[in-house]
């Protein structure tokens, strides 16, 4: 029996998951927003989020083998979940450069330069979308219109998204049901211009299902952002149905389905107890809401993302996890 | 709904390989080593010396401490040597080492096997004999059980719960013994509650052994006040404040005690050493040790006298699988890998697991990427992938202040990373040191 | 308008320093390692200006030189103190010490040490994991690829005692310098009964008693079959490393012992001198010339061939 054992501390048997199967998990969770964007949008799609995963697994490998000189861990997935979320947040006619220049602020600044991984406050391809969103406000706002089978890129037809149409009707003083947008049940499969992931909330919700499933994501964040968004949105059309939209509007539009599933549950960026998360979600919800109903852009579930990261250690330092057995303190 | 502990928790592969292999009787082993120091608290003190004769069940060394155990021959024999030899802890301690001569046992101790129901003894003597028998915790603790059995003036023991859980993945010791010695149970379970004046008295069994809690069902009714209760399997269900939560639904107080909400956790195992103490007058020298592992020829249940080698033990099970990476003295969750094999039973030891070597070593260690994971399945509510960074960066301040003595060691949150990340390594290690810090505070 | 409130919230709550804390910090060297026992450089500036004498106060990184400075800046004196420096006590070598099992768990000599012996056959001796190496403030440990020992570099150690507080073994020992930084130790910690040490580590010290018997000075003493130096009592005269039957004594910086005509110590050329040479360490050491012939000075026994007890 001279064996030379193995010795370590206990546990002696781990689960399976691991953060490859998790992030590729977010892949395929992602495939069927991807394909109802190809379907809507055509070649561009194909073009924007193939250029946008592979300039970020690029820069990511890049970057880390020559600057920083560590080991690249581009294998773990995290780089293409990155390139494909900073996809479906871009329009689909949208040069390629642009598409690259993103992947490296999102890559280089957004991720790396926290020390990759897991360091990140920001969500990185937000990093990434709001740069661009900022410095190329025409390109990052001229969505092209939903044909089935499109083929051309650049050059295709656009038109302003259903929320941009409402908030400008509201401002104009017309009253939420004479503003002509397209039928509920259409948006709700996608027939809508937008970013090339976030138009289909029916795709997207079996992406997150499929997370949930697997328990990559839990169900606090998403759900609470989403309810959040119809208690706000509702608060207000419930005070005045024709001066706001309602909060099914609110829901199937613009980034909240993406957002609410695949962007606020980034691990990385969000809170770690349950508690703190929900509140994450709450306030997530409330500022969407906020910016889009009085904010400059008619969008703004990026924006209320990005400010909500900024919270999360303080999130992290102030709401615990309820402890077991928690003894409480004299007063 | 079964019932369960409400917060965090880890599902591992069961692997109860040796559930339905009935118990065997081990061979006395030519030579024993007995270690001194068997149990938590203080090491026994010797007495006996080099050439002196023992008989089967003679006490060898005895308690040292309030919190200590008594030690008793398990073979009849010479005593060829005290030394030093490597334990279960992977450090050399003191041990007795007896080369065993026929198998003749000290007066007084009834082998009879017949069931003796009457308890005829009062519980003051209960616990003395408790203490007199060396009984400790046979679930893994080994913490002294007469200590437990004193309820402390000021508090009072509602129920007394039985922990038949045996959530540990692989080993089957307390599930065979729940079929086997039933009613030997009931026994053990009648004495200790009358030692701490209960009336009502629990059985926690995870749902994953039918057989055991129909056994039990079946004899409750003839025994009164003992109930059972099936559980939801869930990791560490065994773990007494978990227990304890699922059972009765009670939250032992941080830094507190069961007593404190009224409940006192027994193992089936300790339940039986007591009964075989007080009807027998039979000290705790043997033991049911499961030998398992995927590779293991076969997986069996033995009832092992203290001081075997653990390495005769994997012998008759089918000799050290070809592909053996890591042996534990335990379950994978909380057991302790083994350097040597010729490491000794000891009261503690519920189990040896043989691992095989694709699943001996730990994975690359990635980056944490804040899933969360480790929060939501620590049982206790702790933040593990904080306290692994405290610890990692010395900040014992903080470390204490979020709680890192409440860790149970469980082993979820390193179970449950994705990253790999060694965090119950790192926690423990913050353990020992705010402990110390704690004890140098009182101190001053 | 708010400057007056300013003005006056800062004089209210102005906090009085004795300036001489701020000279004294100066002329600190600043490395806030807390060698003296201070928490950082200023928490020793303001215990010495506190201080009556600085008869207690020594800062091991800035040495005598530092103590003088501070001594001037304040009128008084400092005492002088011998420099010391930290050596390791083990020599157990990987090739000397036979691993026994694979230590497979965070790399973390405490974590290690708290869990079991291990992974060689001698539980007192250095685990590797360089614990000692992270902690130190001055670059001045390194971990030996080939000996898995940490070695140190006597010019960057400034004796500040954070190597020696760290390792979980106590392996580590401030020594003083020595003359020309000439010092001898026993390098092994095992306190095991020889004939169990052998079987684990071919260098330890066994216990056998031969350096104390030679030693003059009565400055070698036995305790826990464990050999010990008093550097206060050690004249240098290098009488017990000879007939240590184990090597266990270390002789450093001294000249090759066959020294005939060499005016360098030819370092590269001492074929016997081992393991603790690694690039950028000063520290040397100089093995006992082994002058074999092989009757006189038992080579190690194999351990194997030993009829051990166990």
């Amino acid at each position: 029996m001279n064996k030379v054992l193995t010795i370590s501390a206990s546990p002696h048997s781990f689960g399976v998951d691991s953060t490859q199967k998790i992030m590729y998990g977010v892949v395929l969770a992602l495939l069927p927003a991807l394909a109802a964007s190809i379907y809507y949008f055509g070649i561009g799609a194909l073009i924007v989020t193939a250029a946008a995963v592979i300039s970020s697994v690029g820069f990511e490998y890049l970057i880390q083998k020559y600057v920083m000189k560590v080991k690249p861990s581009i294998s773990d997935g995290s780089a293409m979940v990155t390139g494909l979320l900073l996809a479906f947040n871009l329009p689909t006619n949208i040069p390629i450069g642009l598409v690259i220049l993103g992947s490296l602020i999102s890559i280089g600044v957004g991720k790396l330069s926290f020390g990759g991984i897991g360091q990140n406050p920001f969500n990185p391809a937000l990093v990434g979308r709001v740069f661009l969103l900022i410095s190329y406000p025409v390109q990052m706002t001229s969505w092209p219109k939903p044909i089935i089978g499109r083929m051309n890129y650049l050059d295709a037809e656009t038109g302003a998204t259903p929320l941009a149409v409402v908030k400008e009707g509201l401002k104009n003083g017309e009253s939420f049901s004479s503003i002509d947008i397209p039928a509920y049940l259409d948006l709700f499969f996608g027939y809508l211009g937008g970013c090339a992931g976030e138009i289909s909330a029916f795709a997207i919700l079996i992406g997150g299902i499929y997370m949930l499933w697997k328990k990559i994501i839990t169900w606090h964040i998403p759900l609470t952002v989403l309810g959040s968004m119809v208690f706000f949105s509702g608060l207000l059309y419930l005070i005045n149905p024709e001066g706001f939209a309602d909060p099914i509007f609110h829901l199937i539009t613009g980034g909240a389905m993406l957002g609410a599933f695949f962007m606020a549950t980034d691990m990385v960026s969000s809170p770690m107890s349950v508690k703190g998360q929900i509140i994450f979600a709450i306030g997530i919800g409330f500022l969407t809401i906020v910016i889009r109903v009085f904010g400059a852009y008619p969008e703004g579930v990026s924006f209320a993302i990005l400010i909500m990261n900024a919270f999360v250690p303080l999130l992290n330092t102030y709401f615990k996890p309820k402890r077991f057995g928690e003894v409480k303190k004299n007063g | 709904m079964l019932k369960t502990f409400p917060k965090g928790g880890v599902h591992p592969p069961e692997n109860k390989l040796s559930a339905q292999a009935a118990i065997e009787v081990f061979p006395i082993p030519p030579q024993v080593v007995i270690p001194i120091a068997q149990h938590i608290g203080a090491p026994s003190t010797i007495l006996v010396k080099r050439g002196d004769m023992v008989k089967t069940g003679q006490i060898i060394a005895k308690t040292s401490g309030f919190v200590s155990a008594n030690i008793h021959s398990s073979v009849s024999g010479k005593v060829s040597k005290i030394e030093d030899v490597v334990d279960s802890s992977g450090y050399k301690r003191p041990c007795v080492i007896i080369d065993t001569e026929g198998d003749e046992w000290e007066e007084g101790i009834s082998r009879d096997a017949s069931l003796n129901s009457s308890i005829a003894l009062e519980p003051k003597e209960i616990i003395e004999r408790v203490l007199e028998k060396g009984i400790v915790g046979m679930g893994g603790a080994t913490f002294p059980s007469h200590i437990k059995l004193n309820v402390p003036s000021g508090k009072k023991a509602e129920y007394l719960i039985i922990n038949g859980v045996e959530c540990e993945p692989y080993l089957t010791s307390d599930h065979r013994v729940m079929l086997e010695q039933p009613e030997q149970l009931m026994v053990g379970i009648q004495i200790i509650m009358k030692a701490l004046g209960v009336s009502k008295a629990i059985i926690g069994i995870e749902n994953n052994k039918p057989d055991a809690i129909e056994t039990l069902n079946k004899l409750a009714p003839s025994y009164p006040g003992v109930s059972v209760e099936a559980l939801k399997v869930q990791y560490p269900q065994g773990g007494e404040k978990q227990l304890i939560k699922a059972t009765i639904n009670r939250e032992v107080p941080s830094g507190g005690l069961p007593i404190d909400v009224g409940a006192v956790v027994h193992n089936v195992g300790t339940a039986i050493a007591i009964y075989e103490a007080v009807q027998k007058n039979k000290p705790l020298i043997e033991r049911v040790v499961t030998v398992t592992g995927k590779s293991l020829a076969k997986p069996s249940n033995f009832l092992v006298r203290i001081g075997t080698p653990i390495s005769s033990l994997i012998e008759a099970a089918g000799g050290l699988p070809e592909d053996t990476g890591k042996v534990i003295n335990g379950g994978p969750m909380m057991g302790k890998a083994l350097s040597n094999l010729d490491v000794p039973v000891t009261k503690g030891t519920s189990g040896v697991l043989i691992i095989r070597e694709e699943e001996a070593s730990r994975k690359e260690i990635a980056p944490c990427i804040r899933c969360a994971r480790c929060t939501h399945v620590c049982p206790m509510g702790l933040e593990p992938y904080l306290l692994m960074t405290v610890s990692k960066n010395s900040i014992w301040e903080k470390a204490e202040k979020n709680d890192i003595m409440d860790c149970i060691e469980c082993g979820s949150c390193s179970y449950e990373c994705p990253a790999n990340r060694p965090l119950l390594d790192y926690i423990r290690l913050g353990k020992s040191k705010v402990s110390q810090i704690i004890r140098s505070r009182r101190q001053s | 308008m708010w400057l007056p409130i300013l003005y006056f919230v800062a004089q209210k709550f102005k906090v009085y320093e004795d300036p001489r804390i701020d000279e004294v910090d100066e002329v600190l060297p600043g490395a806030n390692c807390g060698g003296c026992g201070y928490p950082g450089c200023r928490g020793f500036a303001e215990a010495c200006v506190k201080s009556e004498d600085l008869g207690n106060l020594y800062c091991p990184v800035g040495g005598n030189d530092c103590m003088s400075s501070v001594a001037k800046v304040l009128g008084r004196t400092a005492v002088e103190k011998e420099p010391d420096v930290a050596v390791l006590l083990c020599n157990g070598a990987c090739s000397l010490r036979p691993n026994t099992n694979k230590y497979d768990g965070a790399g973390s000599c405490t974590i290690a040490h708290n869990l079991y012996g291990g992974e060689t056959g001698c539980q007192y001796g250095c685990l590797g994991l360089g614990d000692c190496v992270r902690v130190c403030d001055f670059d001045a440990l390194h971990m030996d690829t080939e000996t898995g020992l940490p070695v140190v570099d006597e010019e960057k150690c400034t004796a500040c005692g954070a190597c020696v507080k760290e390792c979980p073994r106590n392996l580590f020992e401030l020594r003083p310098k020595g003359k020309k930084g000439r010092r001898i130790y026993v390098a092994c910690s095992n306190k095991d009964k020889g004939s169990a040490k052998k079987i684990g580590c071919d260098v330890a010290c066994i216990g056998c008693r031969k350096c104390e018997k030679e030693c003059a000075f009565d400055a070698i003493t036995i305790e826990n079959f464990n050999a010990y130096i008093d550097p206060q009592k050690c004249k240098l005269c290098r009488k017990c490393a000879p007939v240590c039957p184990t090597n266990a004594i270390h002789e450093i910086n001294f000249p090759p012992r066959k020294v005939k005509v060499e005016k360098e110590p030819a370092l590269a050329e001492t074929s016997s001198t081992t393991s603790v040479q690694s690039e950028g360490a000063t520290e040397v050491v100089a093995r006992k010339p082994r002058v074999k012939p092989e009757s006189t000075d038992a080579p190690k026994p194999d351990p194997s061939s030993e009829n051990n007890p166990s």
